[in-house]
């Protein structure tokens, strides 16, 4: 019997596999393929949390899973957007590196 | 009997000086006209009232704020009042007619009798006022029109300087009086002379706030009185034209402040402290004015500085609660005054402006109605029996000898000096030979200059005789006794001067302290440049080290010194931004929702 300490633990792998790669990989690609994983880990634990928790008439509690789908929309703007800003960048400066990128420091 | 004649008498200077204002400035014969119209019909009126001791007038609620604050617009028809008035509005009208004369070829006429006009409106409104507020509004409105005509040729730096000096000297003790009128009104709920009255007994007997009251309003009476030690814009008011001096700063305006310390003795003399320092006050200037008149040398300034000293005696004797004795000097006094300064006018501008005496000498053949209508006035200034100022200057001497010992002593030495100054004066402008070309060659004013003066005179010479008719209370003792020594004083005054100066060209005794009026200005302008200098390095230090360093020097250091500490965070580490951004996101995961 799967339960949804289980999910949860499965979602906060995949958290901190995506904050790992954010936080230690250079390549912005990978960076942002992080980003989205960490996205993916909510989505899965508020999928679970829908799942296990039953609202009204038996029925599954449907808030969650309508937030996920808000999570899944914003998520896909912002990779347009990041993959834009990155193809742009790449343009500029010939690099997807993060440590060349330093323009904005004092 | 109700009726419009007391208002008229306000409302015709008031619609001259409009009038003027606004549409004759250019047509200088008609704005003199309308002037002199204007006067004569407040004369003609004050006089009708006068007679008429039952007249009424129609009274109006100015302000209105029902249960604290009513101020009528209503005029107090007393004798006090009504005698106040035909003498303001007779005065004014002589001088009026002499200002023809004096001020035959001035550019600014029309503007000049505008401001006169203005001042009989206000003088007269100061006269008739029933409240406090009303009061305060025409006493402010004089003091404009002094600041306006002391000011009248502002082309001159003297006369701009004095009319400023004038101004704010005076503000000083507007200044008290207005907050004497606020306590009063706090403490009795009223602004109306006769509300007040009665309601005295609402200050419950705490006698140090009653003296403080009264000595709040003397201090308006300081300043337009210029008493001691508010005196020095007087003498040099002098620089306006000799009409405004004698009309205002000698027969008139001056003497309001001592006209409204009668109107309010109830509230001086609730406190006896108060009344004591008044008395004091007065006699102070009474005698450092003379001292200080004795050893002038221009003609309007011994005039000035006698004022003062008369305008001392008043006050005097209104220290002493003797309300009649002060306004005897005073009707007698603005007679006198006026004419000694009309005639001094007539003096100097036969001599083509010429004011220092010691350029006059041999004038009275030269200048026979001015010369025997100006000794007229100084046998009166000098207290010689039977002009008025004897009757009047006994009067007060008199209370001086029955209330307090020490003041009559000094009241007499003032006498003494009073009779010295003058003859001083006199000798030097109208007997010896003559000392200047202009002197030599000068002539008789013409008839519109003289016929105030003769008219003056005869005042000044009979006006004692309303001693007779006015009832003083008995003084016991005094009556024989005080009349004797003031005439042997006077003899003695006048003897010394004519001794002292007959014959001489030139001052034989100088007595620098007395020349500098006691360093009066010197000394007011040391502390008036150290007060400022203080205040400016108090000021300058707030805006130096505490506006400047702390508030906008503090803003720019503090946002530098946090921009410094944050741009330290600024790595250039994608990683490290993203780091700090999720410990952030865990501190305020912890504030929202374990604390």
């Amino acid at each position: 019997m799967i339960t949804l300490g289980d999910y949860l633990v499965v979602s906060a792998v995949l958290f901190t596999i995506g904050f790992a790669g954010v936080m230690l990989r250079r390549n912005l690609i990978i960076i942002l393929m992080s980003l989205e994983l960490m996205l993916n880990a909510a989505n899965l634990s508020l999928v679970a949390f829908s799942r296990f928790r039953v609202g009204v008439n038996g029925l599954p509690e449907y808030n969650a899973e309508v937030f996920v789908f808000f999570v899944i929309t914003v998520a896909a703007a912002e990779v347009a957007v990041g993959l834009a800003l990155l193809v742009a960048l790449y343009r500029a400066r010939q690099t997807t590196d993060v440590a060349d990128i330093t323009s904005l420091k004092f | 009997m109700n009726s419009f004649y007391p208002w008229l008498i306000l409302l015709a200077p008031f619609a001259s000086a409009t009038v003027i204002t606004l549409f004759t400035l250019r047509w200088k014969s008609l704005s003199c006209a309308i002037s002199i119209t204007a006067v004569l019909i407040s004369f003609c009126c004050s006089c009708l009232v006068l007679a008429q001791s039952a007249t009424t007038a129609p009274e109006f609620v100015w302000l209105d704020v029902p249960p604290i604050f009513r101020v009528p617009f209503g005029l107090t028809l007393d004798q006090l009042s009504r005698t106040m008035a035909v003498l303001v509005s007779g005065v004014g009208a002589l001088i009026h007619i002499y200002s023809l004369g004096y001020m035959r070829d001035d550019e600014g006429k029309s503007r000049y009798f505008a401001a006169l006009s203005l001042f009989m409106f206000a003088m007269l409104g100061i006269v008739f006022a029933n409240n406090f507020v009303m009061l305060f509004i025409f006493w402010e409105l004089v003091g404009f029109t002094s600041y306006v005509l002391i000011g009248h040729w502002f082309f001159r730096d003297a006369a701009a300087d004095a009319a400023n000096k004038a101004f704010i000297t005076t503000r000083i003790g507007d200044f008290g009086f207005m907050t004497g009128i606020l306590m009063i009104w706090m403490t009795t709920g009223s602004v109306v002379f006769a509300e007040i009255a009665p309601r005295m007994a609402m200050f419950g007997g705490h006698t140090t706030f009653v003296a403080i009251v009264a000595l709040l309003i003397f201090c308006g009476a300081v300043g337009k009185s210029a008493q001691f030690p508010l005196h020095v814009w007087l003498p040099d008011a002098m620089e306006g034209p000799t009409p405004v001096s004698a009309l205002i700063h000698a027969a008139t305006m001056v003497a309001a402040g001592v006209y409204m310390l009668v109107r309010v003795a109830f509230i001086i003399q609730a406190s006896q402290t108060a009344l004591l320092i008044v008395a004091w006050i007065g006699t102070i200037t009474a005698v450092m004015a003379a001292l200080i008149a004795t050893q002038q040398d221009d003609i309007k300034r011994i005039l000035a500085y006698s004022t003062l000293s008369q305008l001392g005696y008043m006050v005097m004797a209104v220290g002493l609660a003797s309300n009649e004795a002060a306004m005897f000097h005073l009707f007698t006094h603005a007679f006198f005054k006026a004419l000694l300064f009309l005639a001094a006018g007539s003096v100097i501008v036969m001599l083509h402006h010429e004011q220092n005496i010691w350029n006059m000498g041999g004038l009275r053949r030269r200048l026979p109605i001015t010369f025997v209508t100006f000794a007229a006035g100084a046998l009166a200034l000098i207290g010689c029996p039977p002009f008025s100022g004897f009757f009047s200057k006994d009067a007060i001497l008199a209370v001086d000898y029955e209330h307090n010992l020490p003041i009559f002593v000094l009241a007499l030495f003032g006498a003494f000096l009073t009779a010295f100054y003058v003859m001083r004066m006199l000798v030097i402008v109208f007997f010896n030979n003559p000392r200047s070309d202009s002197a030599r060659e000068s002539r008789e004013s013409p008839p519109v200059m003289t016929i105030p003066l003769i008219v003056l005179a005869i005042f000044a010479t009979l006006g004692g005789f309303a001693f007779f008719a006015l009832k003083l209370p008995a003084e016991k003792g005094a009556v024989l006794f005080v009349p004797v020594i003031e005439i042997a004083v006077l003899i003695l005054g006048a003897g010394l001067a004519i001794r002292l100066y007959r014959g001489r060209a030139t001052e034989p005794v100088k007595i620098e302290l007395l020349r500098r009026k006691f360093y009066f200005d010197e000394f007011y302008g040391w502390l008036i440049y150290w007060t400022q200098e203080f205040l400016a390095r108090v000021a300058a230090f707030i805006d130096r080290w505490i506006i400047d360093a702390g508030a906008v020097g503090g803003t720019s250091r503090g946002t530098w010194g946090i921009g410094a500490v944050l741009r330290l965070i600024q790595v250039g580490n994608l990683q490290a931004y993203a780091f700090l951004f999720g410990l952030g996101v865990i501190a305020l995961i912890y504030i929202a929702v374990i604390r």
